[in-house]
């Protein structure tokens, strides 16, 4: 059968030969402030529930989640709360943050209340979930309670589980996938137990042949479950696209995944659940790919959330020579840091550090009408055209030739001969066009 | 200061493929016709060839700091230009000529549009029809050394037979450039190989020229006629070379088959009901002012709403 996949998309240099043979390191934070954002996930910002002097304990919770859409934030360490006060987050900004000044003594409170799996009720597992401060962990931080409860619980037909890793450089779904693959089939059948007429699907791209053989051996018992694989190309792993190569269902911008039938979550995501249900641990570590030609041993992490960067950073021996870029994720998603004085959250999938930066080299130059962003855009756009409207700020043209529909996945910037910033220019134009619906209401 | 990291917007990488890279690309696969036109018509041809370069390239960079712009000649397409230029004149071309072609190239039909990516015809084919309109005899008289005699397209508008054979290798009477269909063949494969040129425009143009041909021209559907129309005249250089110029052609896939589609009815209507014998030029330049409104009317329906087929 041929591998499953969809139409546009760009080959990058992969990178993940760096780390891909990384057993994962747990590693203990090493600055003794660990650093908590208030809001680490899409939806209303968490309100502590701690105050400035509180000891408080491993897995204690110390924000509350002020809404539906919103979630809860568990301290790693235990420890005293030292501040809440703004903090920058890997986007550069100062955000509301709790401080918590770790004792080394990792004394744990009280788990999650958690019942065998078998006479728990679906509202019970959800809510767990939800306790546990369960987001979207490949980067977008949408709370998974949110995903995990659709208008119509029956009309969801697949639950598929993201395990393509597609940006370039990452290694740590794939480690998680080697090291602990039952935890993410056990992790899957607690959410397929939520949807009687789902199917799961691992969804694998072919680009690593061990994990799909593992994954296969795995899944012989469970008639519910299937591992499909799916071409190595970016941006696989993009929802839509994931869906589409999987499934054959097409969602645009103003549908959800379960409008089509399908709820999509990532591996470490669907691992936490297993964590949250099965063990009733809350969220407060992740696996963190610490990789880039800069850095001095490439290494795959588990670390606690608000953990220093910085921390793992010098966990992985620091840097060769002075990288001229430092990512937070990887190279086509990830944020540019100016300061790695920030801490790891429940969306950090991995540090990359370059010595050379290719942005900066290239100068833009003037479009040749070449037509490669289009052939490259998995949104079938005219990004060239659509930048150029972003340019002139003409909401108008760039809402009728489609705009709103960009995923914002970079192929066209990528791939442009031009070197023009077409994701960027697009992107900023989006996010205004946004805004002002937002504000007319 | 010396510790300040780089920020930018994500993606963080590019590839590798630049507009320069791209455009010597182009260069490479002009060059087996451009060498057979040098050996075929000798050292003249060369000259030409050379002066045509030089003159598109001194054109832009002289533009270019009169108006105190950023120079730009570094991406190859003035180059790209006047080889293209050269290889569309006849070898018994004046090098003034040439020259005067390759400024109205690039100064009229290129710069004061906008520069690169912004002209809305082709420059070599701008100034080709510019050098024809001037020197009406000079540009379609085609014989060379001891060798007169008409173009293999002209015998055959008078209903004459040509070698086909000839036509093939290049042993005929025409432009620098467009007599050996082997030599552009060779170009174009490098080209589509390359991933350069989207086999669409060809195959559309070079298709529904025959299928017009076959249908309104007096031998009809004769296989050795449709052939040596294909390989007569400027029609592979331009199926190949001029109509699959990026800036002129339309971005979108389908308006690229009827960018194709309106080269190759033009260039059969031109060939069959006019008065000349070749129309290559015209149709593609015709089809370059037709652009804008092709790529109006095919964008491309998005992701989720039907597209992703």
């Amino acid at each position: 059968m041929p591998h499953l996949t969809f139409k546009g998309g760009i080959h990058t240099y992969e990178g993940k030969d760096l780390t891909k043979d990384k057993k994962i390191i747990d590693l203990l934070p090493s600055s003794p402030e660990l650093v908590y954002p208030l809001s680490q996930h899409i939806g209303a910002p968490a309100v502590p529930v701690v105050s400035i002097g509180d000891r408080v304990l491993r897995y204690q919770k110390i924000a509350e989640a002020s809404g539906f859409v919103s979630s809860p934030i568990y301290s790693s360490v235990s420890g005293t709360v030292t501040a809440i006060e703004n903090r920058r987050n890997v986007q550069g900004l100062m955000t509301p943050s709790i401080v918590i000044t770790n004792d080394d003594l990792y004394e744990e409170a009280q788990r999650l209340n958690v019942r065998p799996i078998a006479e728990m009720t679906k509202e019970e597992v959800i809510n767990v979930i939800r306790e546990a401060g369960i987001v979207g962990m490949g980067g977008a931080g949408f709370p998974t309670h949110v995903k995990l409860s659709p208008k119509d619980p029956q009309k969801i037909h697949y639950v598929i589980a993201n395990c393509a890793e597609c940006e370039p450089y990452l290694t740590s779904d794939y480690r998680r996938m080697m090291e602990e693959p039952e935890k993410l089939v056990a992790g899957l059948k607690i959410i397929l137990a939520l949807f009687e007429h789902a199917k799961g699907i691992l969804a694998v791209e072919d680009n690593k042949p061990d994990c799909i053989r593992l994954l296969k051996d795995l899944c012989l018992d469970e008639p519910r479950i299937g591992v499909k694989v799916l071409k190595t190309k970016y941006p696989q792993g993009s929802e839509r696209q994931l869906i589409y190569a999987t499934t054959s269902r097409a969602i645009n911008s103003t549908m959800l995944p379960a409008d089509a039938g399908c709820i999509v979550n990532n591996v470490d995501t669907i691992v936490a659940i297993y964590h949250a249900v099965i063990e009733g641990r809350p969220l407060c570590e992740r696996i963190v790919t610490v990789t880039g030609d800069a850095v001095k041993y490439p290494q795959n992490y588990r670390v606690y959330t608000g953990t220093c960067y910085d921390d793992l950073i010098d966990a992985a021996g620091g840097f060769k020579q002075r990288p001229e870029k430092i990512i937070s994720g990887g190279p086509m998603m990830g944020f540019a840091l100016f300061d790695t004085h920030v801490p790891v959250t429940k969306s950090s999938s991995a540090i990359t550090a370059f010595l050379k930066d290719p942005v900066s080299e290239s100068v833009p130059g003037a479009c040749i009408n070449c037509g490669r962003c289009v052939d490259a855009c998995p949104s079938r756009l005219i990004p060239s055209k659509l930048a150029d409207i972003a340019e002139h700020y003409d909401e108008e043209k760039f809402v009728k030739l489609n705009g709103l529909e960009c995923v914002e996945c970079g192929c066209c910037s990528f791939i442009c001969p031009a070197k023009r910033h077409l994701t960027q220019e697009i992107k900023m134009m989006r996010q205004n066009v946004l805004a002002n619906r937002k504000k007319k209401g | 200061m010396n510790d300040l990291i780089n920020v930018s917007a994500s993606p963080h990488v590019r590839s590798r493929m630049s507009t320069s890279a791209i455009m010597f690309l182009v260069i490479l696969s002009l060059l087996p016709s451009a060498v057979f036109g040098m050996i075929r018509f000798g050292f003249y041809a060369a000259l030409l060839i050379a002066v045509c370069i030089a003159s598109c390239v001194i054109t832009e960079v002289v533009f270019e700091l009169l108006m105190r712009k950023k120079v730009t000649a570094g991406d190859l397409s003035a180059v790209v230009t006047g080889l293209l230029l050269a290889l569309n004149l006849p070898p018994s071309a004046t090098w003034w000529m040439g020259a005067a072609g390759s400024v109205f190239a690039i100064l009229i039909v290129k710069m004061l549009f906008g520069g690169l990516g912004q002209n809305f015809m082709n420059p070599a084919l701008g100034g080709r029809c510019f050098l024809i309109i001037c020197f009406a005899a000079r540009m379609t008289d085609f014989s060379y050394d001891t060798f007169t005699g008409a173009t293999p397209l002209a015998v055959l508008k008078e209903g004459g037979a040509v070698n086909l054979m000839d036509m093939f290798v290049g042993r005929i009477p025409g432009t620098i450039g467009e007599v050996s269909a082997i030599a552009l063949l060779a170009g174009a494969a490098f080209l589509l190989i390359m991933g350069i040129i989207d086999f669409r425009i060809p195959l559309a143009y070079l298709l529904s020229f025959v299928l017009f041909m076959g249908t309104f021209s007096s031998p009809g559907w004769d296989m050795t006629y449709l052939a040596a129309e294909l390989c007569g005249g400027g029609l592979m250089l331009g199926a190949f070379f001029m109509a699959t110029d990026y800036v002129t052609s339309p971005i979108t896939k389908t308006g690229r088959v009827i960018f194709g589609i309106c080269c190759g009815l033009l260039t059969g209507l031109f060939r069959v009901f006019a008065s000349s014998a070749e129309g290559v030029s015209y149709a593609i330049i015709i089809s370059n002012l037709l652009v804008p409104l092709i790529e109006r009317i095919t964008v491309p329906k998005p992701f989720g709403k039907g597209g992703e087929i």
